[in-house]
């Protein structure tokens, strides 16, 4: 019906929608394909070569970027492995814990690390390590990590348990399964995709923090963020494009995965 | 299928509230401590005295916030007057995170409207589209930006190629480029909730008004827009304040001249030359003028939910 599309659409939305996606896409899309540029000059193009990738790995400045890349993939795979585990105990007991006084302020607790800017959670966590007299390094940011990781795995794991009705468990404990085998066995596989999400999440934003990193890791610790900081403060070099693009790849691959977790509905 | 939502004035599921206490336990221990303490923490220590060397002497002085709000002068011993350069920095900040916010909401609405309004299968597609950048690392999104729009960066050399400008335009370190690179940053921010709320939204509302007469953009302003206002409010929160607190973008695309709140904040703790009480009490600032910004626009979402 002609009348019904015309309520709806409105003319120049299409062409904002279309920059839009350009303004987002075209700084990832040029260094992407510069990262592929022959020249040791970030400005003239000399034609493809995967010379900066090599470099990457073999140059000399790899063996400061296997460092951080180890550094940074190990503490957002524990981070985010500990911050969901977490979280998902957090959310059985808010979704399903009935109605109790400390539910709002457990809300607030847990939502607290995005709530309070970032840069102010970075000093205030460099001023507790402080505090307490711990030297700051490699544990320092893994602990950081943990604690700003948990609500962002949260979220997902809450909206998907909310859209779990309670009878599945219900039906489980009275066929006589513990609380504990509802859990294990009936919960946990049913809340899987929203588990899934809250990890990737949680992972891409370990991966990601620059901030509160820099601030609690010390003198000699790295992780990529910091690494590439860095190595631009003197200016953009071709390898750091092909870092970044490497990078990118990583994360359009988690996206990709959590785009295709999220359409996996196995309640039905 | 809600059972586990919670109603409000409905019973919320309980299965395991028995166990309840122990499942939160791990989250409050780890927060409490980690997050919550730290932030008390950083109160302290806006009230105590400077070391030289960085850190802290353990003496109460409100030396900090002084130093933030009054000018004495030389020699430290005049009278009270107020100190502009640090107000100016904030002031500075909260009109560029504005700007930012205003800018992502007029490429936003309409972004997400287009996308709520396809058909079920390419809507997903769109969102999709839209969330990768976000998920890309803000520090690769933020040099990205400061690769094309160097003077003689691609954007440049667009434009001279065009025949638009003869000589490259200076954009990187103005406050332009941090505009753009805040808007960059956090640009998803801003479409996601509001396609959440233009997909709930009822179109019959928009026909009814039709009907009845209205122009296309009286039913956009009158009828559309106030519906999804939840959705345009948490929008505009999203991105204004992590806007208000950056420090990629006005550091690596702003340079020395286009100081922002998160740069004064890092200066106060880099290497010796600090000063961690001054560093606490600007966080303890920005962190109230956080908290007021939710706090107003939560009190107006109630409101508007009251009177629907």
């Amino acid at each position: 019906m002609s009348t019904v599309t015309d309520v709806r659409t409105y003319r120049g939305f299409f062409t904002v929608t279309v920059l839009c996606l350009v303004i987002l896409y075209a700084p990832l899309a040029v260094v992407t394909v510069y990262s592929f540029n022959a020249s040791a000059s970030i400005t003239v193009w000399e034609g493809l070569s995967l010379r900066w990738y090599s470099d990457v790995f073999t140059g000399p400045e790899s063996a400061k970027f296997k460092q951080a890349a180890i550094n940074s993939f190990s503490i957002a795979l524990i981070a985010a492995s500990v911050a969901t585990a977490i979280a998902v105990t957090a959310a059985t007991a808010i979704v399903r814990g009935g109605r109790f006084w400390l539910r709002l302020p457990s809300l607030g607790l847990i939502t607290l690390p995005i709530m309070v800017p970032e840069i102010v959670l970075a000093v205030a966590t460099l001023i507790f390590f402080n505090a307490i007299g711990f030297t700051r390094g490699y544990l320092t940011i893994l602990v950081a990590h943990i604690a700003f990781c948990i609500p962002f795995a949260y979220l997902p794991i809450q909206a998907r348990m909310q859209g779990i009705d309670d009878t599945y468990e219900q039906a489980a404990m009275d066929l006589y399964a513990s609380r504990a085998q509802a859990f294990r066995r009936v919960l946990l596989p049913l809340m899987m995709p929203g588990i899934i999400s809250g990890f990737l999440l949680a992972f891409i934003v370990s991966l990601d923090d620059f901030i509160i990193t820099n601030f609690v890791k010390g003198a000699g610790v790295e992780t990529l963020p910091t690494a590439i900081f860095g190595s631009v403060k003197q200016g953009i070099k071709p390898n750091i494009m092909a870092i970044s693009t490497m990078l990118l790849g990583v994360s359009v691959v988690m996206v990709t995965i959590s785009y295709v977790v999220s359409k996996w509905d196995n309640t039905k | 299928m809600a059972g586990g939502a919670p109603a409000p004035g409905g019973v919320a599921s309980q299965t395991f509230a028995s166990a309840r206490n122990w499942l939160l336990m791990p989250s409050w221990a780890v927060l409490l401590v980690f997050v919550a303490a730290p932030v008390a923490m950083m109160l302290v220590y806006s009230f105590l005295t400077k070391e030289f060397r960085g850190g802290v002497i353990w003496e109460f002085s409100t030396g900090a916030y002084d130093q933030f709000f009054c000018n004495r002068g030389l020699f430290g011993d005049e009278p009270c007057q107020i100190e502009w350069t640090y107000i100016n920095i904030f002031w500075r900040s909260i009109w560029q995170a504005g700007l930012a916010t205003v800018l992502s909401l007029l490429i936003g609405f309409p972004t997400a409207y287009f996308i709520a309004t396809r058909s079920e299968k390419t809507r997903a597609l769109w969102v999709f589209a839209i969330t990768i950048p976000y998920w890309v690392n803000l520090l690769i999104r933020t040099v990205s930006m400061k690769f094309l729009l160097r003077d003689q960066g691609p954007l440049n050399d667009l434009l001279i190629g065009l025949g638009l400008t003869e000589d490259p335009l200076r954009i990187i370190n103005t406050n332009l480029a941090v505009q753009l690179g805040l808007y960059y940053s956090y640009l998803p921010f801003m479409v996601l909730p509001i396609y959440a709320a233009v997909e709930r939204y009822n179109f019959t509302l928009s026909e009814a008004a039709a009907d009845l007469y209205a122009t296309k953009w009286a039913t956009l302003r009158r009828i559309v827009l106030p519906a999804v206002k939840p959705g345009i409010v948490a929008g505009c929160i999203l991105v204004f304040v992590p806007s208000l607190g950056a420090f990629l973008a006005p550091d690596l695309l702003g340079g020395a001249r286009n100081f922002m709140i998160g740069s004064l904040i890092e200066e106060q703790f880099k290497g010796n030359a600090g000063n961690w009480p001054f560093g606490a009490a600007a966080s303890m600032i920005l962190l109230t003028l956080v908290l007021l910004v939710l706090l107003v626009s939560a009190t107006q979402q109630r409101r508007t939910k009251g009177a629907v």
